[in-house]
């Protein structure tokens, strides 16, 4: 039936306004809800989300020692040209070659925080750091050396 | 007790002594264009800094707060900045027509004072047809919007200005309605009538559902009314960039965005005034302590808060519900509030012949 229809219709739209009404008035009425950071003040207690990219970095463990083999795979889904890697051939004490890195260098200034390489790398040696506070006044201080000096590659990565 | 009256009488006392009754009704006069200006100033920097807080605490943001304690000072702050700003003509557009439709608009703004209560015997023109006067006065701010919108030599602008046009004319009606079903119960067009039709009680209690109706259909009409989102459709920053002041610039952008505020607070007071008492204080039944409470609130005091207490349940409105189409902004009015209000107005007719209100 036409009236019938017509009132559920108003019912129904005035409701679902009502419904969106309460909401936001608690949203009003419950300033604890906010959720602006403001950002220079609380910079001692910034909570940065796990997942937020910043830059990337080359976890190291205690013995200074990364789980990067050289490999390069991270250079190749690079988009931009941001990663690149120098590599060695280190002589074991028996006499055998093995390839390694000399230098994993980052050019923040051209990264665009895509995640790629991190995608890419098979022994997840590198990840996205949280940091995001990377200004400086002279721009080489953006490209930079991701391997900790005197580092070596783990035992048992290949 | 404060009151406004004793100040009033004893300006006009004291002018029509010293002066010959021409010269004091000049002066008279020139009092009430600075009240005038002056109150829309404040209210300019009030209520935009309260819609700006508003809408920050809905949106579980914080909002202005730098510019002084908890951000108080940030609306002086942009008033100077629009202020110092260069006001820009576009180039062929009528610049006759162009530099007038701010003032047409703040005009309206400004006629549309005279009637209103905003306490007990403080009122500027207490004319016996005011919400005719105020319906009639009200249409007129079309005008200002249509010649912005023409004058500015953009089809934006046009664009922005017609929809404009198409809404309030629509909307006016539902409007019109909801004031109506208020006069049919008091059986006076005199705003200080309509006031002390609610000594006893405000109209949105003491009429029933339909007052409440009446109510609703009324803040939804003159939401459009005011071209406010949900009904932006004038200003339509998604697809007309600002509607009809696209090309507006420095302060004569700022007369229409002060405007827009005026607007609000003016369908606020005349809501307030019909459906909950103007300035008079909330009275139940026989319950005469109470009522002697409620009587030592200043006036002024219960008229400025249910107005503040309406701005806010618009701002409310405008920071929740989604914006409507033009076709559904059109149905709306067409075959929802009208209808409704029709009906509604027949059964406020029925009441107010039968006496069931209180």
């Amino acid at each position: 039936m036409f009236l019938k229809e017509y009132i559920a219709d108003v019912v129904n739209g005035v409701s679902s306004l009502l419904k969106g009404m309460r909401k936001t008035g608690y949203y009003f009425v419950h300033p604890k809800e906010i959720i602006t950071e403001q950002y220079p003040d609380n910079r001692a207690t910034l909570l940065m989300s796990e997942r937020f990219k910043g830059e990337v970095v080359m976890p190291h463990d205690a013995q200074n020692e990364h789980a990067c083999t050289g490999c390069t795979a991270c250079e190749l889904a690079c988009p931009n040209g941001t990663i690149k890697v120098v590599t060695k051939f280190e002589v074991s004490p028996e006499g055998k070659k093995k390839k390694a890195i000399d230098a994993l260098v980052y050019r923040l200034e051209l990264c665009t925080m895509c995640n790629l390489c991190v995608v890419a790398c098979p022994s997840d040696a590198i990840k996205m750091a949280p940091n995001f506070e990377h200004s400086v006044f002279d721009r080489t201080k953006l490209t930079k050396v991701l391997n900790q000096p005197g580092s070596k590659i783990r035992e048992g990565i290949e | 007790m404060f009151s406004l009256e004793g100040i009033t009488t004893s300006v006009q006392d004291w002018l029509f002594m010293k002066f010959n009754p021409t010269m004091a009704l000049a002066m008279e006069c020139v009092i009430v264009i600075l009240l005038a200006i002056s109150l829309f100033a404040i209210l300019g920097l009030v209520l935009v800094l309260m819609e700006r807080k508003v809408a920050a605490h809905i949106q579980i943001r914080l909002g202005p707060n730098r510019v002084g304690p908890g951000g108080m000072f940030q609306t002086v702050a942009d008033t100077l900045k629009l202020i110092m700003k260069e006001g820009l003509v576009p180039d062929m557009a009528d610049k006759f027509l162009f530099n007038l439709a701010p003032f047409v608009v703040m005009m309206v703004g400004m006629l549309l004072l005279a009637p209103i209560a905003f306490a007990k015997n403080f009122q500027i023109w207490d004319i016996n047809i005011g919400v005719l006067y105020i319906s009639s006065v009200s249409s007129l701010s079309v005008i200002g919007i249509l010649m912005a919108g023409w004058a500015s030599n953009n089809k934006y602008s046009l664009l922005g200005a017609m929809r404009s046009g198409a809404q309030i004319v629509s909307y006016e009606l539902s409007a019109g309605f909801a004031v109506l079903t208020i006069v049919v119960l008091t059986g006076s067009l005199q705003i200080s009538e309509i006031v002390k039709a609610q000594e006893n009680g405000w109209w949105i209690f003491k009429g029933h559902i339909p007052a409440i109706i009446a109510f609703v259909l009324y803040i939804i009409a003159v939401t459009a009314e005011t071209n406010r989102a949900p009904f932006d459709l004038a200003e339509a920053e998604s697809e007309l960039t600002a509607g009809f002041h696209t090309e507006y610039s420095g302060m004569r952008f700022a007369l229409f965005f002060l405007a827009e505020y005026i607007n609000i607070f003016i369908v606020c007071a005349i809501g307030a005034t019909l459906f909950f008492g103007g300035w008079m204080p909330l009275h139940i039944g026989n319950w005469a302590a109470f009522n002697h409470i409620m009587d030592y609130i200043p006036s002024s005091v219960w008229f400025m808060g249910k107005t503040f207490f309406l701005i806010f349940l618009i701002m409310w409105f405008r920071w929740t519900f989604p914006r409507l189409r033009v076709d559904q902004l059109l149905n709306l009015e067409w075959k929802y509030l009208l209808p409704i209000s029709l009906f509604n107005l027949l059964l406020v007719a029925i009441i107010a012949i039968l006496g069931w209100h209180f």
